[in-house]
């Protein structure tokens, strides 16, 4: 693992909605060790800074996709870049979804806004590995209709036996799905909770309020694992931005089963 | 998960039987409207398959969906509590099956039998709860962009 930024140059961009776009990026020289889904890079804009990007897509080892969400100076750089463009990358960095521990079991995928992001390799993973793992559901709750992130794949995703649910918050004219928090998922999709790992991707308060409705559904807490997000700087555990009680979530996390985070969720001050 | 309606999950056998003798099946077309905001809330439904849109009324503008109830949901608690009036309006979003309860009648079998009455007003209240839940963290707007995390 580098902890110099590596060039990679924009292979193609995809506008996901008005504030998101996928940058496929792909190494100039060197490559980078290989993603696994859930870990993440530390992705820099030239002469503007660096800020942690989940991989969206892992394509032929090298390619990766990073999903980004213009929130301030260095995401909003990395939205406009076009493609030819370059950044740097260094990573892979953290814990990634434990994709082992689901075999053999369902697994449910519950995903806020950009959350979806880094869930997408594992929705592809479980699909393109049919009778190792049981049924997936897909649950996502978005903002508006406009905000859902890789809608053109959705339907993909249902045809290659997906169960996928979509709410959102405010629903806009035409719209026909769900409309509400997207725990009120949980009810309406016919998953069964002994046979069940569930992954969670989202804005912590979501997290925080799923995963205790996924309990008080009969979900045991270690077959629950959630990805925090917090203050990340250096990626490597030393500067200690993102510490969440004893964790250090570049480096512990981002993903963490939810029997070891489930009490530090409850702590207001950490 | 049994399937059940979630008001009568784990209900002991008995007593969803005597519930379910007030009990019609109605279904509604694409559309069509089950309640306006204000009616008065003489039934209630629980939902067998399909999808109900819950919305208010904003004067000059097309009702607002503020939530859709879908298979296995309790659709309308109004009919508990005086005047019995609906707080929202629902219309059905496809074709709804529905199992339909009359509020008078169910209310007065509360009353007979006190032990269904309290199992049932729990479950309510928990709905009720839930939902109120579920407001308040849309009102928090959980998916604006905020800090500087992983996306």
């Amino acid at each position: 693992m580098t902890t110099v930024p590596l060039p990679y140059r924009v292979t193609a961009v995809s506008e996901e909605t008005a504030d998101c776009v996928s940058l496929e990026v792909t190494p100039v020289g060197r490559a980078l060790p290989e993603f696994s889904p859930g870990r993440f890079a530390m992705v820099y804009a030239f002469g503007v800074g660096e800020v942690p990007i989940s991989v969206s897509a892992i394509r032929d080892g090298h390619r990766l996709v990073h999903t980004v969400r213009a929130i301030g100076a260095v995401t909003g750089a990395l939205c406009r870049l076009r493609a030819g463009d370059a950044v740097g990358l260094r990573g892979p960095y953290g814990i990634g979804w434990d994709l082992d521990a689901a075999a053999g079991s369902d697994v449910l995928v519950v995903a806020g806004g950009i959350g979806l992001a880094p869930l997408r390799p594992v929705v592809r993973h479980v699909l393109n590995h049919p009778g190792h793992y049981g049924r997936l559901h897909v649950l996502i709750g978005a903002r508006t209709p406009a905000d859902l992130l890789f809608g053109g794949e959705l339907e993909h995703w249902r045809r290659a036996s997906a169960q996928v649910e979509v709410t959102v918050d405010r629903p806009g004219p035409g719209w026909c799905g769900s409309v509400g928090v997207v725990t009120t998922l949980l009810d309406r999709a016919d998953w069964r909770p002994a046979r069940t790992t569930a992954l969670i991707c989202g804005p912590e308060v979501m997290i925080r309020h799923t995963a205790r409705a996924l309990l008080a559904r009969g979900l045991p807490a270690h077959r629950l694992q959630v990805s925090l997000e917090r203050n990340m700087r250096c990626g490597t555990g030393h500067c200690g931005h993102c510490q969440l009680g004893p964790l250090l979530l570049c480096r512990d996390g981002p993903v963490v089963g939810y029997d070891r985070t489930r009490s530090l969720l409850a702590v207001r001050e950490l | 998960m049994t399937g059940w309606p979630l008001l009568l999950e784990s209900l002991p056998r008995v007593q969803r039987d005597r519930l379910f003798t007030l009990a019609d099946e109605r279904d509604f077309s694409a559309g069509s409207t089950l309640f306006d905001e204000g009616g008065i809330a003489d039934r209630f439904w629980l939902i067998r398959s399909g999808e109900v849109a819950l919305d208010v009324y904003v004067p000059g503008r097309r009702a607002q969906v503020v939530e859709t109830l879908g298979p296995r949901q309790q659709l309308g608690w109004s009919w508990i509590f005086p005047p019995y009036r609906w707080h929202l309006g629902a219309r059905a979003l496809g074709a709804v099956r529905t199992w339909e309860f009359p509020a008078a009648e169910v209310r007065e079998l509360c009353m007979a039998d006190t032990e269904l009455g309290y199992e049932l007003m729990l479950r309510c209240a928990a709905l009720i709860a839930d939902r109120l839940q579920a407001t308040r963290l849309r009102l928090l707007d959980l998916y604006t962009p905020h800090g500087s995390v992983p996306s």
